[in-house]
C-alpha cells in the first residue's frame, strides 16, 4: 500500500511517500501564501521522484499549521500525533520529542507504541524556533547555512539575556559593536535557543531517549547546544531521512494506519 | 434536526435568570433615584453586613462587572487603552482595568440603563487576593474620593481555623457596621443582617448541590451555560432573590434533567473541567470541545467561588450543609458569617497550591474526567498563582491536562486559532474524534 504525509508549515511544505514500512520519495517546497498550491506541487516532485502516479495513493494525511487548506488531503492530524509517529518509527526507543520548526518548538512525551503522553508549545514567541535563528543571520550577515560550523568554533560562552527575538537582536548588535567574535555571537544564539526549548522539556517531564526533528535540528552548532543542555546525546534523524520531514513521515504512517495496513 | 447520543433541551429557568442579571444592573443604575443607596466592591465582600442598611442598597461586584466588560470585546479595549494611557501596567489584574476603565471613561457597560458610569456611595471590600484591596483604593481615588472599608480574611486556611483567627475577622466587622453607619447616615438594622446571612446560607449551599448533580453521565450542566448561573451568586448571595431562584427554581430543573437523562451535550463522550475565569471574550471555545461530544462539567472556579463544600456521610465531596443555628444577635449572625466564608474553597489556595491540587484531583475523580484544561490565565494572578504545581499534581494523580495561555478579561492576550488548534491536539491524544456534521 503506498500512502502519503503532508506537512504543510509555516515555511516550509514537505510530503512523504511511504510504500510498505519504506519512504520512497521525499520533497519539500516553501508554503508561501497559498497552501493548497504548495501541496499540490509538492505532492507532483514527489511523485516524479518516485516515478509514480496519483492514483496510485490510497490515503493522504495533511498536518502542520496550512493543513486545514489542503483540500484534497483524505484526513488531517495534528502536529503533536504526526511528530509522535514519526519519530516512533525511526527510533522506538525514544520517550521525548522536540520539534523546532520556522515558527514554533513543540515538546512532546511518547509511550512505548508511540502515543501521545503529554505535550507543550512555545506559540507565543519566536524566540524558542528558527525564525530566531533567521532574524540573528541576517543581524550578523552570515548566511544561515554556516551558523552551525561556525558556532562550534567557539570556545566562549556569552549569556544572551533577551527573551524576546526584537531585544535579542539588540542584544547580538551590541555584541557586534563590542567587537565579539561572529561564532562566539552565533553559540550564545543556539545556546539561547536550547535554553528556551529545554525549558519547555522540563515542564512535561524528560525521559529518555529524546530525539530532535525539525527544520532547525540540521543545525549543528544548536544540536550542540542542545546535547550540552541535556548532557546526553540525542537522536537525530540522519540517514532514513532529514529531520524537518518527520512529520510528514508520521502523517504517512497515520495514512496507512487509517487505511488498516 | 441531528439525532444525539442524549436527549437535549433548554434550562427551563434559563430566561429567569438573565432577567435577574439584568435587573440587578438596572438596580444599581437607578438606585439614586429610588432614594436608594449604591456600593461597590468584591464579589467575595461580606455582602451580608451592607444589607443591614435597608432594603434600598444596591451593590456593584466587580469581578462580574469586569467580566461582563471583558464579553464586550470593544469596550474592554476601550477600558484597558484608558487605564494604560494613565499610566496603570497591561499586567495588571484585567478586571480592575476593566472597572477602572469604565469609571476614567465614564462609561458603564450597561448604557441601557446609564449613561454614566454610577458612582457608589461608599466601597465594601474585603482582602485576600493582593489586588482586591488596592483594586478599591485607587478606583476611590479615580472617583473623587469614594469613602473605602476593607476587611482583611487572610487569617490562613480554613483547615486551621482557630477562635483567634476569626475574632480577628470579627472585629473587623463591627467595625465595619459603625463605618457603615457613619458615612451613611443611617442606623443599622440587625434583623436585616440576620436574613441575609440566612439568605448567603442557602445560596452557597444550593449552588454546590446544583454542581454536584453533575456527577450525573450525561452532565446536565455545561460550564458556558453555568457562568451565566453562578453569577447571580457572584452578583449579591446574601440577596432573597438569589438563594431562592437557586433553592426553588434552579436546582429543581436540574434535578429534574437528571431524573430524565437530559445531556447539556447532546453527544457527551469526554468529559473534562477548566480552571480559573475563561477568556471571557472567547467562550466559543465550549463550543468547539462539543465539536468533540466534550463537555465542561465545571471547575473549581465555577464550583468553589461561591459553592462551599464539605466530606458528605458517604465520603464524597458535596454542598457544605447549612447550618442548623439560631442566630439572635449582630455578634452571632457576624460570627456565623465569618466562619462560613473562611471556609470557601477559592480562598484556600492563597495559601498553598497543595490545597487547590486536592481539591482538583477530587473533581477530576468524582465527576468522573477525562482531562483537564488550565487557563494559565495572565489576567489573574491571584487564581492562577501554583497553577503550574496543579498541573502536576493533576498529571501525577492520572488525568490528562491542557494548559493554555489566555486573560480573562485582556482579549489581547487570547489566541483563538491557536488554542483551538491545541484542543484538537489534546483531543487526539485522549482519543476523542470529532463529530463529523
Amino acid at each position: 500500500m503506498i500512502t502519503a504525509g503532508i506537512d504543510c508549515g509555516s515555511k516550509n511544505t514537505k510530503i512523504v511517500i511511504f510504500k510498505d514500512d519504506n519512504i520512497v520519495s521525499t520533497a519539500s517546497v516553501l508554503s508561501g501564501f497559498d497552501q493548497e498550491e504548495a501541496a499540490t506541487e509538492v505532492l507532483s516532485k514527489a511523485l516524479e521522484n518516485a516515478g509514480l502516479e496519483r492514483g496510485e495513493i490510497k490515503n493522504i494525511v495533511a498536518t502542520g499549521a496550512g493543513m486545514d487548506a489542503i483540500s484534497f488531503a483524505d484526513d488531517k492530524v495534528t502536529t503533536i500525533t504526526a511528530n509522535a509517529a514519526g519519530a516512533h518509527f525511526l527510533f522506538p526507543s525514544v520517550r521525548t520529542v522536540i520539534d523546532i520548526g520556522a515558527e514554533e518548538g513543540r515538546v512532546l512525551r511518547v509511550d512505548e507504541n508511540g502515543k501521545v503522553k503529554d505535550f507543550g508549545i512555545n506559540e507565543k514567541c519566536a524566540a524558542g524556533a528558527g525564525a530566531f535563528i533567521e532574524a540573528m543571520a541576517r543581524a550578523l550577515e552570515v548566511d544561515i547555512a554556516t551558523m552551525g560550523e561556525l558556532s562550534l568554533k567557539s570556545t566562549k560562552q556569552i549569556p544572551m539575556n533577551a527573551q524576546c527575538t526584537i531585544f535579542a537582536e539588540s542584544e547580538v548588535v551590541s555584541l557586534i559593536h563590542q567587537k565579539t567574535l561572529k561564532e562566539d555571537i552565533i553559540r550564545a544564539v543556539h545556546d539561547a535557543i536550547a535554553d528556551r526549548n529545554t525549558s519547555m522539556v522540563r515542564q512535561i517531564g524528560i525521559e529518555q531517549d529524546v530525539a530532535l526533528i525539525g527544520g532547525v535540528a540540521n543545525n549543528i552548532g544548536f544540536i550542540d547546544s542542545m546535547n550540552r543542555n541535556f548532557g546526553f546525546d540525542l537522536l537525530v534523524p540522519k540517514e532514513l531521512i532529514a529531520p524537518e520531514y518527520v512529520s510528514a513521515l508520521g502523517a504517512a504512517i497515520i495514512a496507512k494506519e487509517k487505511m488498516g495496513g | 434536526m441531528v439525532e444525539t447520543k442524549y436527549p437535549t433541551e433548554a434550562l427551563k429557568c434559563w430566561n429567569k435568570a438573565k432577567e435577574l442579571r439584568e435587573k440587578y444592573y438596572e438596580d444599581y443604575a437607578k438606585a439614586h433615584e429610588k432614594g436608594g443607596i449604591r456600593w461597590a466592591g468584591g464579589a467575595w465582600s461580606f455582602d451580608a453586613i451592607p444589607a443591614g442598611l435597608g432594603e434600598d442598597v444596591y451593590s456593584l461586584t466587580g469581578e462580574p462587572y469586569g467580566a461582563s466588560v471583558a464579553f464586550n470585546d470593544k469596550f474592554a479595549q476601550e477600558c484597558h487603552e484608558a487605564t494604560e494611557a494613565k499610566g496603570y501596567a497591561r499586567d495588571l489584574c484585567s478586571y480592575m482595568r476593566n472597572y477602572w476603565g469604565s469609571a476614567i471613561l465614564n462609561k458603564y457597560a450597561f448604557p441601557q440603563f446609564s449613561d454614566e458610569f454610577p458612582k457608589p456611595d461608599f466601597m465594601w471590600q474585603d482582602h485576600i487576593c493582593c489586588s482586591h484591596a488596592k483594586w478599591y483604593q485607587v478606583a476611590s481615588d479615580l472617583e473623587g474620593g469614594i469613602p473605602l472599608f476593607s476587611i482583611d480574611v487572610s487569617v490562613g486556611p480554613y483547615e486551621q481555623l482557630t477562635d483567634h483567627k476569626i475574632n480577628y475577622v470579627v472585629k473587623q466587622m463591627h467595625d465595619g457596621i459603625k463605618w457603615l453607619e457613619e458615612v451613611t447616615g443611617r442606623d443599622y438594622d440587625d434583623e436585616l443582617l440576620i436574613k441575609a446571612v440566612y439568605n448567603e446560607f442557602r445560596t452557597c449551599h444550593y449552588w454546590s448541590a446544583i454542581c454536584t448533580l453533575n456527577k450525573t453521565i450525561p452532565a446536565p450542566l455545561d460550564e458556558k451555560s453555568m457562568y451565566s448561573l453562578y453569577v447571580l451568586g457572584t452578583l449579591k448571595k446574601s440577596a432573597q432573590w438569589t438563594a431562592d431562584f437557586y433553592e426553588k427554581e434552579l436546582y429543581p430543573d436540574i434535578q429534574d434533567r437528571v431524573k430524565r437523562g437530559i445531556a447539556a451535550v447532546g453527544n457527551e463522550q469526554c468529559r473534562v473541567m477548566t480552571d480559573t475565569q475563561p477568556p471571557w471574550a472567547f467562550l466559543r471555545v465550549f463550543r468547539y470541545l462539543e465539536q468533540y461530544g466534550c463537555v465542561s462539567i465545571g471547575s473549581l472556579y465555577t464550583f468553589g467561588l461561591i459553592g462551599l463544600w464539605e466530606d458528605q456521610e458517604d465520603g464524597t465531596w458535596g454542598p457544605r450543609s447549612i447550618p442548623n443555628i439560631e442566630l439572635t444577635n449582630r455578634d452571632e449572625a457576624l460570627r456565623a458569617l465569618a466562619e462560613w466564608n473562611l471556609s470557601k474553597p477559592e480562598w484556600q489556595h492563597f495559601y498553598h497550591p497543595k490545597l487547590k491540587s486536592d481539591m482538583m484531583i477530587r473533581i477530576a475523580r468524582e465527576w468522573k474526567l477525562n482531562g483537564v484544561l488550565l487557563h494559565f490565565n495572565r489576567g489573574c494572578e491571584g487564581l492562577s498563582l501554583g497553577i503550574a504545581e496543579n498541573r502536576l499534581a493533576i498529571q501525577k494523580a492520572g488525568f490528562p491536562v491542557m494548559p493554555f495561555e489566555g486573560n480573562m478579561g485582556d482579549e489581547r492576550e487570547f489566541d483563538l486559532p491557536r488554542t483551538m488548534k491545541r484542543i484538537d491536539t489534546f483531543m487526539e491524544s485522549l482519543g476523542v474524534e470529532k463529530f463529523k456534521i
